[in-house]
């Protein structure tokens, strides 16, 4: 992730907000949200060279397997609970979608939009796209369940989701014409409905 | 205490120290103990504000010979000595690290088998049951005696650990943090019966005299040596046990008979029989008894963990280790979820280890980065 990216959602976090991030990586948001808004959170990481850099970044970390849902965290205990650049990666999509807004008050999310137009293209040529936010190949992508903006807003309506804000971002700069089009990377920041 | 350095990443030759309390201690049970000895080690510097201190607290069988060498031509360094030393994930160039070995134990510390002054003879059974509680108490009198108030940490595991958890609960003020490792927050009934089995193999050994065989000049020898092997087996996964003996056989074929024939019979007898050297039965039954009944939800009034916890205001690095199915990643589970209920801030990590329980004790590079990482936390 890019200041870009931390720049977004730190701006829809109040100062000294409960702050939950799934898939925390190396603890680098968590790291920059406790400076920039002092928020008290936890970061959740598998992988055991994230949960180290986290230990190292000085940023609460537990190890967990998302796909087995959040079951350390009892219900409403955060403010925002925030899923960066894992959506996609993860099988049980749903379920952890749930369990976010069991947790916390408002989610964030980001991911790669696949309905940008040079994935489109790339998809068009006959190829899985490969591009900065999706830098892999079909065989070695963690990648499972790829989507484009109208297919997460799909699901936020089958799940009962609010959505209240979304950005796209395409190269880090913002863009905001015909965004399924036009943007590689989508942070939406949603709630429970009623 | 003024360490010789063997080499630069050893604390070098150190010596244990006496600390002789005259005060009277009551323990959990009602007992009272009038006066006691703590044996301790020391390595590193305490710095002027006695604000480096870190107390390591000991397992099952553990003592106060942490890290170092009691003489130079020893083979066998202090417990965590690849944990503890000058550079080394608990550096002793920065902190000023406290082995203590616990009350009832049996390496000086007053003990059962240590002299009751009333009587002139051994302790034997008339010593009384020490808690996880009591243990704290004491340790907490050693503080104040050298100084410290406040420790930067308090680290342990097993047994050890959950006098980490215990220290967080009852001296909330005294700790900055905490390093759980390979713990549980209480004993599973299928671990209070394996150290019932570990008990009745001592209590029913014709040499035990009731707990009084110092006054026979023998020790129940067969039964710690059965104890302990039971244990052994508990503290290792079946992986382990499997890729280092499987079924490899001393001889070339079977004997039919019962004497050593496989390589891990030979291990366990091996361990059993150097424990049964060097350990008092009674400390082994009274440690066991300890583990049984420690329950920091016992008589709370949530009977809840996190109700538990409440009062603890350090940070914690709580560590499992895969395959340790007698402290099962689970049970540390456990501890994080009433740690994150009372929003303490709180690090768990699970390491992949072959090693069953005994991975608290061996050198992982993972295991041991993390430690060194979260040390550099404590440090600033």
């Amino acid at each position: 992730m890019t200041r870009h990216d931390f720049q977004i959602i730190s701006d829809w976090i109040q100062p000294n907000a409960r702050v939950l991030d799934l898939g925390c990586g190396d603890g680098n948001l968590l790291k920059y949200l406790q400076n920039a808004r002092q928020v008290r959170g936890y970061g959740v990481e598998l992988a055991d060279k994230n949960v180290l850099a986290c230990v190292q970044n000085g940023v609460n970390v537990i190890q967990r397997d998302l796909e087995a849902g959040l079951a350390e965290f009892a219900s409403d205990t955060f403010d925002y609970v925030v899923l960066s650049q894992t959506l996609q990666a993860m099988h049980h999509t749903e379920a952890i979608m749930r369990e976010m807004l069991r947790v916390a008050r408002e989610g964030i999310v980001t991911f790669p939009n696949f309905g940008y137009w040079k994935n489109r293209v790339q998809v068009l040529r006959g190829n899985m796209p490969v591009s900065p936010d999706i830098p892999y190949q079909w065989y070695n992508t963690p990648n499972v369940h790829l989507c484009t903006m109208h297919d997460f807003e799909a699901l936020c309506d089958k799940l009962n989701i609010h959505i209240r804000e979304r950005i796209v971002m395409t190269g880090g700069k913002r863009v905001s014409f015909l965004r399924n089009l036009t943007g590689s990377l989508a942070f939406y920041r949603f709630e429970r409905n009623g | 205490m003024q360490p010789v350095s063997t080499n630069n990443s050893s604390v070098g030759v150190v010596s244990p120290q006496i600390a002789h309390f005259d005060t009277a201690l009551t323990l959990k049970s009602g007992a009272v103990l009038p006066s006691y000895d703590l044996v301790y080690e020391t390595y590193g510097t305490l710095n002027s504000d006695q604000s480096n201190a870190i107390l390591v607290c000991h397992a099952l069988s553990g003592n106060h010979h942490v890290a170092g060498l009691h003489a130079p031509e020893d083979k066998k360094p202090g417990w965590w000595d690849n944990m503890i030393g000058p550079g080394k994930p608990v550096d002793t160039n920065r902190f000023f690290v406290i082995g203590v070995n616990n009350l009832g134990g049996c390496h000086g510390s007053t003990g059962p088998a240590s002299i009751n002054p009333t009587t002139g003879q051994a302790f034997g059974s008339s010593f009384p049951l020490v808690t996880v509680e009591d243990w704290v108490e004491s340790q907490a009198l050693l503080a104040d005696r050298l100084g410290i108030r406040q420790f930067a940490a308090i680290m342990g595991g097993s047994l050890g650990g959950m006098q980490v958890l215990h220290w967080s609960i009852s001296y909330p003020e005294r700790v900055r943090n905490c390093l759980v490792i390979a713990s549980a927050p209480k004993l599973t009934a299928q671990n209070i019966a394996f150290n019932d089995v570990a008990r009745q193999a001592i209590l029913t050994d014709p040499d035990f005299h009731g707990g009084d065989f110092y006054a026979h000049h023998t020790h129940p020898r067969r039964g710690l040596r059965l104890a302990r092997m039971l244990g052994h087996i508990t503290y290792l996964s079946d992986d382990v046990m499997g890729s280092k003996f499987g079924r490899i056989l001393r001889g070339s074929s079977f004997n039919y008979g019962y004497d050593v024939e496989f390589e891990i019979e030979s291990y366990l007898r091996y361990q059993g029989d150097k424990f049964a050297d060097s350990f008092d039965a009674n400390t082994y039954l009274l440690m066991t008894k300890a583990l049984d009944y420690f329950d920091p939800t016992h008589h709370h009034p949530e009977a809840s963990l996190s109700a538990a916890l409440k009062p603890a205001l350090a940070d914690f690095l709580v560590i499992s280790f895969t395959t340790d199915w007698r402290f099962a990643p689970e049970r540390s589970r456990e501890i994080v979820k009433a740690l994150l209920d009372n929003e303490r801030n709180v690090s768990y990590a699970e390491i992949v280890s072959g090693h069953g329980h005994d991975a608290f004790l061996m050198p992982d590079a993972h295991y041991h980065a993390l430690v060194r990482a979260y040390m550099e936390r404590v440090a600033t």
